[in-house]
Protein backbone atom coordinates (compact mmCIF):
# COMPACT_ATOMS: atom_id res chain seq x y z
CA UNK A 1 0.00 0.00 0.00
CA UNK A 2 1.54 3.58 -0.79
CA UNK A 3 0.83 5.52 2.24
CA UNK A 4 0.79 9.87 1.38
CA UNK A 5 1.51 11.87 4.63
CA UNK A 6 0.02 15.50 4.27
CA UNK A 7 2.24 18.28 5.01
CA UNK A 8 0.38 22.00 6.50
CA UNK A 9 2.48 24.70 7.67
CA UNK A 10 2.53 23.46 11.67
CA UNK A 11 2.35 19.83 11.27
CA UNK A 12 4.65 18.67 13.82
CA UNK A 13 3.71 14.77 13.98
CA UNK A 14 4.65 14.27 9.78
CA UNK A 15 8.19 12.74 10.48
CA UNK A 16 6.53 10.19 12.95
CA UNK A 17 4.25 9.06 10.75
CA UNK A 18 6.71 8.82 7.67
CA UNK A 19 9.31 6.95 9.65
CA UNK A 20 6.54 4.56 11.05
CA UNK A 21 5.18 3.75 7.68
CA UNK A 22 8.67 3.31 5.99
CA UNK A 23 11.35 2.27 8.65
CA UNK A 24 9.14 0.33 10.85
CA UNK A 25 6.45 -1.16 8.31
CA UNK A 26 8.67 -0.96 5.25
CA UNK A 27 5.93 0.73 3.32
CA UNK A 28 6.08 2.94 0.24
CA UNK A 29 5.42 6.59 2.08
CA UNK A 30 5.72 10.21 0.39
CA UNK A 31 5.49 13.49 1.95
CA UNK A 32 2.16 15.51 0.69
CA UNK A 33 2.86 19.14 0.82
CA UNK A 34 -0.54 20.68 1.65
CA UNK A 35 -0.08 23.85 -2.15
CA UNK A 36 0.30 20.26 -4.06
CA UNK A 37 -2.22 19.30 -6.24
CA UNK A 38 -1.86 15.57 -6.77
CA UNK A 39 -2.08 12.48 -4.03
CA UNK A 40 0.91 10.99 -6.31
CA UNK A 41 -1.25 7.80 -6.55
CA UNK A 42 -1.58 7.27 -3.15
CA UNK A 43 -3.63 4.39 -1.83
CA UNK A 44 -3.98 5.37 2.05
CA UNK A 45 -3.77 9.50 3.35
CA UNK A 46 -2.62 10.40 6.61
CA UNK A 47 -3.24 13.63 8.22
CA UNK A 48 -0.94 14.27 10.68
CA UNK A 49 -1.20 15.50 14.19
CA UNK A 50 0.40 19.44 14.79
CA UNK A 51 -0.77 22.78 14.98
CA UNK A 52 -1.23 23.44 11.84
CA UNK A 53 -1.59 27.40 11.05
CA UNK A 54 -1.14 28.37 14.26
CA UNK A 55 -4.76 26.71 15.16
CA UNK A 56 -5.68 30.18 14.00
CA UNK A 57 -9.75 30.74 14.55
CA UNK A 58 -9.94 27.30 15.35
CA UNK A 59 -8.54 23.75 15.08
CA UNK A 60 -7.98 22.84 11.67
CA UNK A 61 -10.09 25.64 9.92
CA UNK A 62 -7.72 27.00 8.01
CA UNK A 63 -6.13 23.76 6.78
CA UNK A 64 -9.26 22.90 5.27
CA UNK A 65 -8.83 25.28 2.94
CA UNK A 66 -5.15 24.04 1.33
CA UNK A 67 -5.28 23.25 -2.28
CA UNK A 68 -4.44 19.53 -1.37
CA UNK A 69 -7.74 19.38 0.34
CA UNK A 70 -10.02 18.97 -2.80
CA UNK A 71 -7.91 15.88 -3.76
CA UNK A 72 -8.83 14.48 -0.40
CA UNK A 73 -11.89 15.07 -0.59
CA UNK A 74 -11.89 13.40 -4.32
CA UNK A 75 -9.99 10.38 -2.92
CA UNK A 76 -12.59 9.92 0.05
CA UNK A 77 -15.56 10.10 -2.76
CA UNK A 78 -14.14 7.49 -4.80
CA UNK A 79 -13.02 5.66 -1.67
CA UNK A 80 -9.99 6.01 -0.94
CA UNK A 81 -8.43 5.47 3.12
CA UNK A 82 -7.82 8.83 5.16
CA UNK A 83 -6.70 8.82 8.71
CA UNK A 84 -6.72 11.57 10.37
CA UNK A 85 -4.78 11.89 13.95
CA UNK A 86 -5.40 14.81 16.51
CA UNK A 87 -5.19 17.95 14.65
CA UNK A 88 -5.82 15.66 11.71
CA UNK A 89 -9.19 14.94 13.30
CA UNK A 90 -9.57 18.19 14.02
CA UNK A 91 -9.02 19.26 9.86
CA UNK A 92 -10.79 16.74 8.93
CA UNK A 93 -14.15 17.07 11.01
CA UNK A 94 -13.76 21.12 9.74
CA UNK A 95 -13.80 19.83 6.22
CA UNK A 96 -16.61 17.73 6.24
CA UNK A 97 -15.33 14.09 5.83
CA UNK A 98 -16.35 13.21 9.26
CA UNK A 99 -19.45 14.49 11.68
CA UNK A 100 -18.90 16.25 14.48
CA UNK A 101 -16.06 19.20 16.34
CA UNK A 102 -13.22 18.99 18.55
CA UNK A 103 -13.81 21.63 21.29
CA UNK A 104 -11.57 23.03 23.92
CA UNK A 105 -10.81 20.35 26.58
CA UNK A 106 -13.39 20.67 29.59
CA UNK A 107 -10.80 21.18 32.03
CA UNK A 108 -8.93 23.78 30.19
CA UNK A 109 -5.00 22.05 30.29
CA UNK A 110 -3.51 20.78 27.44
CA UNK A 111 -3.46 16.84 28.38
CA UNK A 112 -0.07 14.81 27.23
CA UNK A 113 -0.45 11.69 28.52
CA UNK A 114 -1.15 7.72 28.25
CA UNK A 115 -4.75 6.74 28.06
CA UNK A 116 -6.46 3.47 27.24
CA UNK A 117 -8.49 2.64 24.73
CA UNK A 118 -11.02 0.63 24.23
CA UNK A 119 -11.96 -0.38 20.54
CA UNK A 120 -15.54 -0.31 19.70
CA UNK A 121 -15.95 -1.96 16.33
CA UNK A 122 -14.41 -4.38 14.22
CA UNK A 123 -15.84 -2.99 11.32
CA UNK A 124 -13.47 -0.65 9.94
CA UNK A 125 -9.95 -1.57 8.03
CA UNK A 126 -8.12 0.08 11.04
CA UNK A 127 -9.44 -2.07 14.16
CA UNK A 128 -10.79 -5.18 11.60
CA UNK A 129 -7.95 -7.23 12.79
CA UNK A 130 -8.21 -5.86 16.70
CA UNK A 131 -9.78 -8.59 19.27
CA UNK A 132 -13.17 -6.73 20.00
CA UNK A 133 -13.40 -4.50 22.85
CA UNK A 134 -9.47 -4.95 23.45
CA UNK A 135 -7.89 -1.97 25.40
CA UNK A 136 -4.86 -0.42 24.06
CA UNK A 137 -2.36 2.30 25.89
CA UNK A 138 -2.00 5.15 23.56
CA UNK A 139 -0.63 8.89 24.44
CA UNK A 140 -2.79 12.14 23.73
CA UNK A 141 -1.21 14.87 23.30
CA UNK A 142 -4.03 17.87 22.87
CA UNK A 143 -5.59 21.04 24.09
CA UNK A 144 -9.11 20.63 22.06
CA UNK A 145 -9.86 16.74 22.02
CA UNK A 146 -14.10 17.09 23.38
CA UNK A 147 -15.79 15.45 20.53
CA UNK A 148 -18.61 16.71 19.82
CA UNK A 149 -21.61 15.91 18.10
CA UNK A 150 -25.50 16.66 18.48
CA UNK A 151 -27.82 14.45 19.40
CA UNK A 152 -29.19 12.97 16.08
CA UNK A 153 -25.64 12.70 15.09
CA UNK A 154 -24.34 10.70 17.85
CA UNK A 155 -27.53 8.49 17.45
CA UNK A 156 -26.71 7.99 13.64
CA UNK A 157 -22.98 7.61 14.55
CA UNK A 158 -23.84 4.12 17.10
CA UNK A 159 -26.48 3.35 14.63
CA UNK A 160 -24.14 3.05 11.74
CA UNK A 161 -21.56 1.41 14.12
CA UNK A 162 -18.97 4.42 13.53
CA UNK A 163 -17.65 4.96 16.98
CA UNK A 164 -13.66 3.26 16.99
CA UNK A 165 -12.46 4.39 19.96
CA UNK A 166 -13.60 5.00 23.87
CA UNK A 167 -11.58 6.35 26.43
CA UNK A 168 -11.38 3.39 29.05
CA UNK A 169 -10.07 2.51 32.49
CA UNK A 170 -6.76 0.11 32.38
CA UNK A 171 -10.04 -2.40 32.59
CA UNK A 172 -11.83 -1.48 29.93
CA UNK A 173 -14.66 0.06 31.35
CA UNK A 174 -15.28 3.24 29.84
CA UNK A 175 -16.59 5.93 32.45
CA UNK A 176 -16.39 9.89 32.79
CA UNK A 177 -13.46 9.45 35.48
CA UNK A 178 -11.27 8.61 32.97
CA UNK A 179 -12.38 10.92 30.07
CA UNK A 180 -9.29 12.97 29.30
CA UNK A 181 -11.04 15.88 27.75
CA UNK A 182 -14.81 16.03 28.34
CA UNK A 183 -15.64 14.19 24.91
CA UNK A 184 -19.24 13.02 24.59
CA UNK A 185 -19.69 9.36 25.48
CA UNK A 186 -16.06 9.47 25.88
CA UNK A 187 -15.41 8.77 22.02
CA UNK A 188 -11.64 9.01 21.08
CA UNK A 189 -11.83 8.13 17.25
CA UNK A 190 -14.92 7.42 14.84
CA UNK A 191 -14.90 6.52 11.43
CA UNK A 192 -17.37 7.97 8.22
CA UNK A 193 -20.53 6.09 7.51
CA UNK A 194 -18.77 4.86 4.04
CA UNK A 195 -15.93 3.52 6.72
CA UNK A 196 -12.93 4.74 4.75
CA UNK A 197 -11.93 7.81 6.34
CA UNK A 198 -10.76 7.69 10.03
CA UNK A 199 -10.61 10.15 12.42
CA UNK A 200 -8.84 10.15 16.40
CA UNK A 201 -6.97 12.35 18.74
CA UNK A 202 -4.44 9.62 20.49
CA UNK A 203 -1.36 9.23 18.18
CA UNK A 204 -1.12 5.26 18.02
CA UNK A 205 2.28 6.37 15.88
CA UNK A 206 4.25 7.47 18.79
CA UNK A 207 3.31 4.27 20.71
CA UNK A 208 4.48 1.83 17.99
CA UNK A 209 8.10 1.07 18.82
CA UNK A 210 9.70 -1.33 21.71
CA UNK A 211 12.01 1.63 22.64
CA UNK A 212 9.47 3.89 23.01
CA UNK A 213 8.40 1.78 25.46
CA UNK A 214 5.15 1.46 24.26
CA UNK A 215 3.98 -1.18 20.58
CA UNK A 216 0.32 -0.55 21.37
CA UNK A 217 -0.16 1.74 18.64
CA UNK A 218 1.55 -0.54 16.50
CA UNK A 219 -1.01 -3.03 16.15
CA UNK A 220 -3.64 -0.58 14.59
CA UNK A 221 -1.24 0.24 11.83
CA UNK A 222 -0.97 -3.98 11.44
CA UNK A 223 -4.42 -4.23 10.92
CA UNK A 224 -4.48 -1.76 8.02
CA UNK A 225 -1.46 -3.82 6.35
CA UNK A 226 -2.71 -7.62 7.13
CA UNK A 227 -4.62 -8.95 4.15
CA UNK B 1 -19.59 51.10 -1.61
CA UNK B 2 -17.38 50.54 1.52
CA UNK B 3 -18.95 48.39 4.01
CA UNK B 4 -17.61 47.10 6.81
CA UNK B 5 -19.12 44.07 8.99
CA UNK B 6 -19.21 43.76 12.25
CA UNK B 7 -19.25 40.04 12.95
CA UNK B 8 -19.47 38.10 16.63
CA UNK B 9 -19.08 34.39 17.21
CA UNK B 10 -20.27 32.89 20.00
CA UNK B 11 -19.87 29.36 21.35
CA UNK B 12 -23.43 27.39 21.19
CA UNK B 13 -25.17 28.20 24.46
CA UNK B 14 -25.85 24.54 25.17
CA UNK B 15 -21.85 24.10 24.84
CA UNK B 16 -19.60 24.23 28.28
CA UNK B 17 -17.03 27.50 27.56
CA UNK B 18 -14.13 26.30 29.78
CA UNK B 19 -12.76 30.11 28.50
CA UNK B 20 -15.39 31.78 29.63
CA UNK B 21 -15.65 29.36 32.66
CA UNK B 22 -12.13 30.42 33.90
CA UNK B 23 -12.49 34.40 33.37
CA UNK B 24 -15.66 33.51 35.88
CA UNK B 25 -13.61 32.07 38.52
CA UNK B 26 -11.40 34.77 37.82
CA UNK B 27 -13.62 37.46 37.93
CA UNK B 28 -14.92 35.83 41.65
CA UNK B 29 -11.50 35.43 42.77
CA UNK B 30 -11.49 39.46 42.13
CA UNK B 31 -13.88 40.15 44.74
CA UNK B 32 -16.66 40.26 41.80
CA UNK B 33 -18.96 37.35 43.01
CA UNK B 34 -21.84 39.03 41.28
CA UNK B 35 -20.51 37.69 37.93
CA UNK B 36 -22.92 34.53 37.24
CA UNK B 37 -21.70 33.49 34.23
CA UNK B 38 -19.23 34.73 31.42
CA UNK B 39 -19.09 33.18 27.91
CA UNK B 40 -16.29 34.32 25.39
CA UNK B 41 -16.34 34.19 21.57
CA UNK B 42 -14.74 36.42 18.86
CA UNK B 43 -15.49 39.78 17.16
CA UNK B 44 -14.45 39.65 13.77
CA UNK B 45 -14.43 43.48 11.27
CA UNK B 46 -14.11 42.92 7.66
CA UNK B 47 -14.15 45.87 5.63
CA UNK B 48 -15.24 44.96 2.06
CA UNK B 49 -16.58 46.64 -1.21
CA UNK B 50 -20.06 45.97 -2.58
CA UNK B 51 -22.36 47.31 -5.62
CA UNK B 52 -25.41 47.48 -2.43
CA UNK B 53 -25.21 46.64 0.79
CA UNK B 54 -27.66 43.83 0.10
CA UNK B 55 -24.61 42.40 -1.34
CA UNK B 56 -21.99 42.92 1.44
CA UNK B 57 -24.40 41.34 3.28
CA UNK B 58 -24.53 38.59 1.21
CA UNK B 59 -20.75 37.87 1.03
CA UNK B 60 -20.61 38.64 5.27
CA UNK B 61 -23.08 35.70 5.48
CA UNK B 62 -21.14 33.22 3.42
CA UNK B 63 -18.28 33.68 5.34
CA UNK B 64 -19.80 33.47 8.30
CA UNK B 65 -21.14 29.99 6.98
CA UNK B 66 -18.13 29.11 5.03
CA UNK B 67 -15.45 29.91 7.23
CA UNK B 68 -15.60 32.23 10.75
CA UNK B 69 -17.71 30.22 12.48
CA UNK B 70 -18.36 26.39 12.56
CA UNK B 71 -22.32 25.80 12.74
CA UNK B 72 -21.46 22.64 15.08
CA UNK B 73 -20.51 24.32 17.76
CA UNK B 74 -21.31 28.20 17.23
CA UNK B 75 -23.56 31.00 16.12
CA UNK B 76 -23.08 34.29 14.59
CA UNK B 77 -24.68 37.52 14.34
CA UNK B 78 -23.44 40.58 12.35
CA UNK B 79 -24.60 44.12 11.04
CA UNK B 80 -23.08 45.90 7.89
CA UNK B 81 -22.47 49.52 7.53
CA UNK B 82 -21.85 52.04 5.02
CA UNK B 83 -18.11 53.59 5.51
CA UNK B 84 -18.96 56.09 2.44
Amino acid sequence: MKFGVIVFPGSNCDDDMVYLLRETLGQQVVKLWHKDTSLQGCDFVVVPGGFSYGDYLRSGAIARFSPIMPEVQRHAERGGYVLGICNGFQILTEAGLLEGALLKNDHRKYTCKNVWLRSETQNTLLTRNLPAQSIYKIPIAHGDGRYYADEATLASLQEHDQIMFRYCTEAGKVEESVNPNGSIGNIAGICNKSRNVFGMMPHPERASELFLGNEDGLKMFQAILQK
Amino acid sequence: MNFIAEIDVMPRPELLDPQGKAVTLGLANLGMAQVADVRIGRHITIQLEAPTEKEAHDLVEKACKSLLANAIMENYTFHVKSLS
